[in-house]
């Protein structure tokens, strides 16, 4: 049921174009933060409109699609951007992270590791890992290119100094082949050891920000830390209450008014194919 | 027992029937048409072909009835249909001179060349409720006269002959595209003015606003308000001149504004500039103030560190449908985010408490 009023995956050729030349210009500077023309998209700021103009921008109609947020292929505006590139790409979309060719996801990195016939496009609110150091652009773009990241080690610093660790649990920023100091999106930083030497090509795309920014295959990717308080990735410490994996992070559900609660896999294609696999799990019914 | 939820595509479609429901309203009161909207609520209609930044009455008032009078939900709609258009070239500069005004006000000369034309303006009506428009009443006739023919000269080139005010030397650079380029910084004065068009009403408002009250005060005389149609041209290649191709409202706004003189440039008057689609006073005058607040470096004042003043931070945050979607954005699910904090939350309450307790037994 392809929308015929548009061009494959929405946008015209020219600007798919200029995103792909965005792309590419980022893949051959990991890390750096491409400026791009981004567009208004059918779908609002904030909504994912960076990942969907990279999809669309690497979109072929050979594709299969998977498109999650916060790991999951059936939250609403999963849903709604799924919708949206069977509308107008027709494209085959698929909720098995294996199956996929193309993966969007806000939040979350699959716990299936990903090949080298993948690609993961991330949607970015703030792109700038010193945005909230250093409100101005003009100012954050000057550090970036003259390596100044000193400001991000003083805050880590502090942070340790106040309370004990590193308070900073999503969005946790990254260091790319040794320069420049990337923003991961806001993914939990139990998410950060998946995002270096990763097989599959890594594209980030923020919307509103415009901007782009890539991780080529197997690139070296460092989350900041220091010697005696070295980075940790963290998640709730249970097993899932449905396909008892003891690996994947951990949403906290709520079940009653007593204060009931119980842990499952956030990463909802992982915890069916286990529980498939026969799996299971304390709260399994 | 919690089973993974499944069904976000029939909450979605759910949700959409029902929303078409409301915009509906009482299916027994009749339902409103596009060309009332156009016809009626047509400030509305130039507010969102201002920031939706594309000219079409026809459009804007669908998007109006389609976005349930929620103006930047109509704004947006806007823009979203005009990233799909194909563009055909650019037309050249409109004349702003030849327009054919409604509506010309000077504030700083009681009579000049061209006349002081009120026009249909609220600034004279007593804001009383009107009940006979509830009734449906009459509409008396509004008296006639033939317009004056030929162009209405620019107060401004009235103290430029003197020498009064600064230059505004003519230039053909074709200016920097904000649909076309990322927004970067430094902005000149055809970026700012660009942006300032679609800005947000209120946003530019209050920017103005500030300034008038002292947080980088720059003195605006409103020199010269005109609100009117212009004709459109664009060059042809295969005629090899130009045509008219349309004709749009605008309302422009130059304020003449007070300036003792700095460091770099004589005591004279400056120029502080608004353009804005359709019939929008409100938002020209609030944008020439806030340009001429933006200038300062270029006429060498000193920056006092008021918002109206900060480039990027009315640039980046003067687009409503950015600030919109990001803002309402964050009632998107943010529980894998939030579920990191809870843990690191917990984590520092529990070390807390274990310090708590070891100094109390100390």
């Amino acid at each position: 049921m392809t929308d015929q009023a548009y061009n494959f995956a929405y946008l015209d050729e020219q600007t798919k174009r200029m995103i792909r030349r965005a792309i590419l210009k980022g893949l051959a500077i990991p890390g750096y933060q491409v400026p791009f023309a981004s567009r208004e998209m059918p779908m609002p700021y904030g909504w994912g409109t960076g990942g969907v103009q990279v999809s669309a921008a690497v979109l072929t109609p050979d594709d299969t699609l998977k498109v999650i947020d916060q790991g999951a292929d059936d939250t609403t505006n999963a849903v709604s951007i799924r919708t949206f590139f069977e509308r107008t790409a027709g494209v085959k979309t698929t909720t098995r992270t294996t199956d996929a060719s193309v993966i969007q996801t806000r939040h979350r990195i699959p716990e299936e590791p990903l090949t080298d016939n993948q690609i993961l496009v991330y949607q970015v609110p703030i792109p700038e890992p010193l945005r909230f150091l250093e409100p101005r652009e003009s100012e954050t773009r000057k550090m970036h290119s003259l390596e100044e990241y000193g400001l991000m080690h003083v805050k880590l610093y502090e942070d340790i100094s106040r309370h004990g660790h590193i308070a900073t649990s999503y969005a946790y920023p990254v260091k790319i082949e040794g320069r420049y100091v990337m923003d991961p999106s806001p993914i939990p930083k139990f998410d950060n050891p998946k995002l270096g030497d990763m097989a599959a090509i890594q594209l980030f795309g923020a919307g509103r920000e415009q901007r782009i920014y890539a991780l080529p295959p197997y690139t070296q990717v460092v989350s900041l830390d220091f010697e005696d308080h070295p980075f940790e990735a963290s998640k709730a410490d249970h097993p899932c209450g449905l396909c008892d994996a003891t690996d994947s992070y951990l949403d906290e559900v709520i079940i009653d008014d007593t204060g009931g609660r119980m842990f499952v896999c956030s990463d909802t294609d992982y915890c069916a194919a286990r529980q498939a696999a026969g799996f299971k799990g304390k709260d399994a019914a | 027992m919690y089973v993974a939820v499944k069904g976000g595509e029939r909450a979605i479609e759910s949700a959409h029937a029902w929303l078409a429901e409301e915009r509906r309203g009482d299916t027994s009161i009749s339902e409103l048409g596009i060309p009332q909207i156009r016809e009626q609520l047509k400030l509305s209609v130039d507010r969102v072909m201002a920031e939706g930044s594309l000219y079409d009455p026809d459009l804007a008032a669908l998007a109006i009835k389609q976005s349930r009078g929620d103006l930047i939900e109509a704004i947006f709609l806007i823009r979203a249909y005009r990233t799909t258009l194909p563009r055909f070239g650019a037309s050249s500069p409109v004349d702003t001179g030849a327009m054919s005004c409604d509506r010309r006000i000077s504030a700083t000369f009681k009579d000049l060349p061209g006349g002081q034309i009120l026009g249909p303006t609220f600034d004279y009506t007593h804001r009383l409720l009107d009940f006979k428009l509830a009734a449906e009443g009459e509409l008396p006739q509004a008296p006639t006269r033939e317009a004056t023919p030929g162009n209405v000269p620019h107060v401004t080139e009235f103290l430029n002959r003197e020498g009064l005010i600064e230059e505004a030397p003519h230039d053909d650079t074709p200016p920097p595209d904000l649909t076309r380029e990322p927004l970067e910084m430094p902005a000149d004065r055809a970026l700012r003015l660009q942006a300032l068009t679609r800005a947000d009403e209120g946003f530019t408002l209050g920017l103005a606003y500030s300034t008038q009250r002292g947080y980088g005060r720059n003195h605006a005389f409103v020199g010269e308000l005109r609100i009117g149609a212009v004709a459109v041209e664009m060059d042809i290649p295969e005629l090899g001149f130009a045509i008219e191709i349309g004709e749009i409202t605008l309302t422009e706004c130059e304020t003449v504004n007070q300036f003792k003189g700095s460091k770099t440039e004589p005591p004279q008057f400056t120029r502080g500039y608004g353009l804005v689609f359709g019939q929008s006073e409100r938002k020209a005058i609030s944008m020439a103030l806030v340009d001429r607040a933006l200038r300062w470096e270029e006429l060498g004042e000193d920056n006092v560190g008021a918002p109206a003043q900060d480039t990027e931070f009315v640039l980046y945050h003067a687009d409503n449908i950015q600030a919109t979607g990001f803002l309402e954005h964050i009632k998107l699910p943010h529980y894998v985010d939030f579920q990191s904090e809870l843990e690191l939350v917990r984590k520092l309450r529990r070390e807390a408490g274990a310090t708590e307790t070891q100094e109390a037994a100390e």
